[in-house]
């Protein structure tokens, strides 16, 4: 597995938060982690980066990588692999720039930070840029100057120019208008056909969970209550609340047009 | 389906007047009355009456260099009744929404309410709209003051519009948060401390608080976990039989349209490009924007999904609207008409317009599909 967690628990104080005995993702594979809010899906990319601890939380159990165990990493190691390793996205793709830069003087800084500059690093960034359909002219605008599509469109060419092997993706199209989440979400399928990326999909939406992803695992207060290929998952969960949020999806026709 | 139809409309309707004790609903009824007639006597007197609650024309909203809205007509009849906007971001539906409500100024066009045009009212007219007609927003966490409790906030309005006597301000206020599905202990509570959901209950409420006849209802679920969403929705349905509301829908997502609007326009670069009643307008799609917007939901079960359009890049520049059709360059079946002519919005169907000059060949291909 390229990724996997067993017995993982992020506590603050004596308050489990998440509690997860066994998840994992392959290779070139795509796992859902679905839930609602303060169900511990952030903590737990939190958790994988490393960075828990900077919300005030303990790690404990077990976070491997191509077999390798993280937790325990100290900080250096740990900050070589978060970004070039494993990358992640966020719901908010506004707030993981940073305002007052120009979107390719933040992104020339994330290479340089793993060791990457000058010529190879413009051109994997060009390359990268390209390869998620935004002009690379783009990289000489300010992170306002972006619509919310185009820039977590960057974030994920920032992971593709690092040839991260992992990405979280946190709510990667929350945010975003139907069309512009299409958008994305065909590219990271994308990414995994072509590139063999491995996701870690984190979304609230089982439609969009249906769609992208080849397991999934229901997470609530904490705990993963069911998990399995996502068709059999969500066309007959074995968990109460599972059946609950499927009950819970707006569909176009469903309801009652009045 | 029919709202008689709609197990939710049923046996709710007479529910509302058990809500409030006679007196006051007999006051609250004779103020509405004199808001109304205020507003129809109002400088708009003249214009010609109509039976339809709210009619926009023509309306045009600028900022700067943009169109935001240009040249945008619609209607909505007295409730219960639900007419969805449905657009990307910038695509002026938002825009619109506050232009009804006179929260920005229209640069042309006319939007009458009653018969009476919004856009000349002044003092107590306008007062009268703003009881009439009232907004509730995408994030409840913006629209409700961090340091109010949320008695104090639905209170202070009831005493803004003097809607029921200071002493009867707390035992309306719980009323509404009850009416909200709220528990009505939850007064003495600050934002902060309670969820997403009961933030967005509270804002409903405190619209509801002025016994407002329309409401415009600007993404109220986006920032909400689906099974708060569908809560949401579910008290939007049950509020619109029991109040008979009408209300303006401003949402992204086709799916939320279908479960309460019986009209939906769908809005490109802040114009019309297709509108229609709900259903025939998302079972068959007569612009190639309404076709890719709907092909882009996502849908849980496998063979509900359709063939999805992925349109390329962005809505374009509004200071610089493309020539010709505004969708053409991201338009999958642009031709060299499409360029150069704009296309009229135009009936198709009995009720439906659109602007698309291949219309009908998309119409018959999402029939044949």
């Amino acid at each position: 597995m390229k990724l996997e967690l067993r017995g993982l628990t992020v506590r603050f104080g004596d308050r489990a938060v998440v509690d997860i005995d066994h998840l994992s993702v392959g290779q070139a594979e795509i796992v859902g982690l679905a839930g609602e809010s303060g169900s511990g899906k952030s903590m737990t990319t939190l958790a994988v980066l490393g960075l828990a601890h900077t919300a005030g939380a303990r790690v404990a159990g077990s976070i491997t990588l191509d077999g390798a165990e993280l937790t325990g990493l100290s900080p250096g190691p740990y900050r070589d692999l978060r970004g070039r390793r494993i990358a992640a996205i966020f719901q908010s793709p506004a707030t993981a720039f940073n305002p007052v830069f120009r979107v390719g003087h933040i992104a020339t800084r994330a290479l340089r930070q793993h060791g990457l500059a000058g010529s190879e690093a413009a051109d994997r960034l060009t390359a990268a840029m390209r390869s998620v359909l935004l002009a690379p002219d783009l990289l000489r605008r300010y992170p306002s100057q972006l619509s919310g599509g185009q820039l977590q469109r960057v974030a994920i060419a920032l992971a593709l120019a690092l040839r991260a092997e992992v990405l979280l993706a946190d709510e990667p199209t929350s945010a975003l208008d139907v069309t512009v989440q299409a958008q994305v979400l065909e590219l990271l399928r994308e990414l995994r056909d072509r590139d063999g990326m491995s996701v870690l999909f984190i979304s609230h939406d089982l439609a969009v969970v249906a769609e992208m992803c080849d397991r999934v695992a229901i997470m609530r207060a904490g705990t993963i209550v069911e998990q399995g290929p996502t068709a059999q998952v969500l066309a007959a969960p074995a968990d109460p609340y599972t059946a609950e949020l499927l009950a819970a999806v707006p569909t176009v026709g469903s309801g009652a047009p009045p | 389906m029919t709202a008689a139809d709609d197990p939710r409309a049923s046996g709710r309707a007479a529910a509302a007047p058990g809500l409030t004790n006679a007196d006051g609903a007999t006051k609250e009824r004779r103020r509405r009355e004199e808001g109304r007639r205020r507003l129809s006597g109002g400088p708009g007197a003249s214009e010609p009456a109509s039976t339809a609650l709210l009619e926009i024309q023509d309306l045009a909203v600028r900022f700067g260099p943009v169109r935001a809205v240009d040249g945008v007509t619609l209607a909505i009849p007295a409730g219960p009744f639900g007419l969805a906007l449905v657009g990307e971001s910038g695509s002026g539906k938002t825009t619109i929404g506050r232009a009804v409500l006179r929260l920005v100024p229209a640069a042309g066009g006319k939007v009458r309410f009653e018969g009476a045009d919004v856009t000349r009212l002044r003092g107590r007219e306008l007062k009268a709209y703003r009881r009439a007609a009232q907004i509730v927003f995408q994030d409840p966490d913006n629209s409700l003051d961090p340091r109010v409790r949320v008695g104090a906030a639905i209170g202070e309005v009831l005493a803004a519009h003097r809607i029921v006597p200071r002493d009867r301000a707390s035992q309306r206020t719980a009323e509404l948060l009850g009416e909200a599905g709220l528990d009505p202990a939850l007064a003495a509570r600050y934002p902060h401390q309670l969820s997403g959901g009961q933030r967005q209950r509270v804002a409903i409420a405190r619209a509801l608080s002025v016994q407002p006849r329309l409401l415009v209802l600007d993404e109220p679920t986006s920032a909400l976990d689906v099974r708060t969403q569908a809560r949401i929705l579910d008290l939007i349905a049950d509020l619109r039989a029991r109040r008979s509301l009408s209300y303006l829908l401003i949402t992204h997502n086709f799916a939320v349209v279908s479960q309460l609007c019986e009209q939906t326009a769908v809005l490109y670069l802040g114009r019309v490009v297709e509108s229609g009643p709900t259903g025939a307008l998302l079972g068959a799609p007569a612009h190639p924007y309404t076709q890719a917007l709907r092909s882009a939901v996502p849908e849980i079960s496998a063979n509900r999904r359709r063939q999805r359009i992925v349109l390329p890049g962005d809505p374009p520049d509004a200071t610089r609207p493309p020539p010709g059709c505004v969708f053409h360059p991201r338009c999958p079946l642009a031709i060299d008409r499409c360029r150069t002519e704009v296309p009229a919005l135009t009936a198709i169907r009995p009720g439906r317009q659109v602007a698309c000059h291949r219309a009908e060949e998309v119409l018959a291909g999402a029939s044949a599909g």
